[in-house]
């Protein structure tokens, strides 16, 4: 059976990882190749590259360095921040990523998400999604979560599913940074209404929150963090041996 | 030197990389010249399956990649590029593929139960039937990774691996110098690149 997919995020800014990491045995830790490399080893079964740089020069520091992981780490590699544009696909896909994840860019460009699915396919179109609960109703949020569109999010999701997004990263801003746990209302609302992956992100704090998670909502594929994972505060090695031993599907990697 | 086929589908730069990776020097090439010199060849792809035929068609690719593996050149084909080497596909209508390995390529619907996602996008188990030169550093129920909406029907004595979503669903398959894996073993970790190893210390036929 097809396995649940742990998700580590690496937010980069001017070509370094910007929350800060505290591994043993790595040498440079805000370096995004060396992290990469780090969790690709340790069980990660996709990576997340945001770019989240203003500048000209740090986005093509940030190209440079995703190319540099690209030639180092076999696994599948997703970047976001900044997709505006199909031209913006074209960049960074030149440079090894596998599939491309837009946010604010599909909100002021609603055709990008079906023409970016036409020209490379679904399987590499990623939604993500911010989303707050507004008055009683889950609402889209833009430009990092600090913009209320107005929108309503579930038929935001499914009209963007059906344009082709190939995967929903779903990151509740309620749940997000507080580490009390995923948003399980409304990832339950989304796999409701979609059919395609959904990836879950915004609130993990422990190893037992991915456990509730994949436990409580079957149709969530995928769960995606950031700073607990930097911190070591979850392991992915061990948060897979205990989904394992919670009979949750999760792929094993063996020594070589 | 390995020849990655180029007819303009996909983004191949993590596909050269991990020969890279495996000390492998490999070129994005749709010259006749260097793919006749090249010592084994890979074919890639990603999208539909009617308009990579066409492409490849349509650049000379499909005919060159038949003479070199008639002439028993090690050829492997990745994900759309291993449906290729099928005789034909029903992914939207009825479409002729390279005819190098019996089979149809349909759609994973009509076999897996309702209610499983579809494309298959994940890693999952594979499960291995038959002895394969590619696959000797692979161990049953080592995972790799897929997105396919579509599967290899009917495939006879070339069906060397299978994975179970709802239903086997073909793998891998191989025939003589022919070989096929539906996941990308470019993107499947430390088990893909051992594949792609034993695929470089195949003999040509």
């Amino acid at each position: 059976m097809i396995t649940k997919r742990i998700i580590p995020c690496l937010d980069v800014r001017d070509g370094r990882v910007v929350k800060g990491t505290n591994f043993q045995g790595l040498r440079d830790v805000s370096s995004p190749v060396s992290l990469a490399e780090y969790y690709s080893s340790h069980g990660a079964d996709e990576l997340v590259f945001y770019d989240i740089t203003a500048s000209a020069e740090g986005r093509k520091l940030f190209t440079e360095i995703l190319t540099e992981t690209a030639r180092r780490v076999f696994i599948p590699l997703t970047v976001g921040g900044g997709i505006g544009s199909l031209e913006d696909f074209d960049r960074v896909l030149k440079c090894g990523a596998d599939k491309v994840s837009v946010n604010s860019g599909a909100i002021r460009n609603p055709s990008l998400v079906g023409e970016a699915a036409k020209r490379y396919g679904s399987q590499c179109v990623v939604l993500s999604a911010d989303i707050k609960r507004v008055n009683g109703r889950f609402s889209v949020f833009a430009k990092g979560g600090r913009e209320d569109t107005g929108m309503e999010a579930i038929g935001w999701i499914r009209r963007c599913v059906e344009e082709g997004a190939g995967e929903v990263v779903v990151n509740s801003i309620d749940t997000d940074g507080v580490k009390g746990g995923f948003d399980l209302p409304m990832l339950a609302a989304v796999c409701e209404a979609v059919s395609v992956p959904v990836i879950a992100s915004g609130g993990a704090g422990t190893i037992g929150d991915f456990l509730t998670l994949f436990r409580t909502i079957p149709g969530v594929d995928a769960g995606l963090a950031a700073s607990i994972f930097h911190f070591g505060e979850v392991e992915i090695s061990e948060l897979k041996r205990e989904m394992a031993e919670a009979g949750i599907p999760v792929r094993t990697v063996r020594n070589a | 030197m390995i020849a990655i086929i180029d007819y303009g589908v996909g983004n191949l730069f993590s596909l050269r990389s991990s020969f890279s990776a495996i000390g492998e020097d490999a070129v994005v090439t749709r010259d006749r010249d260097r793919i006749r010199s090249a010592d084994r060849i890979v074919l890639p792809g990603v999208g539909a399956f009617a308009d990579a035929a066409r492409k490849l068609s349509d650049c000379g690719m499909a005919e060159a990649v038949r003479e070199e593996a008639a002439a028993g050149k090690p050829l492997l084909g990745i994900c759309l590029g291993m449906q290729l080497l099928f005789e034909k596909s029903y992914e939207f209508g009825e479409h002729e593929g390279l005819g190098l390995l019996k089979g149809a390529i349909r759609p994973i619907a009509e076999v897996i139960p309702a209610g499983l996602k579809i494309p298959q996008i994940g890693w999952n188990r594979l499960h291995l039937l038959r002895p394969c030169p590619i696959l000797s550093g692979i161990r049953e129920g080592d995972y790799v990774y897929f997105v396919h909406s579509f599967y290899a029907a009917d495939c006879g004595e070339s069906l060397i691996a299978t994975t179970d979503y709802g239903a086997p669903l073909t793998a891998v398959v191989s025939k003589g110098n022919v070989f096929g894996c539906q996941f990308h073993p470019e993107k499947s970790g430390s088990v893909g690149l051992s594949i792609l190893r034993a695929f470089c210390e195949v003999n040509p036929c």
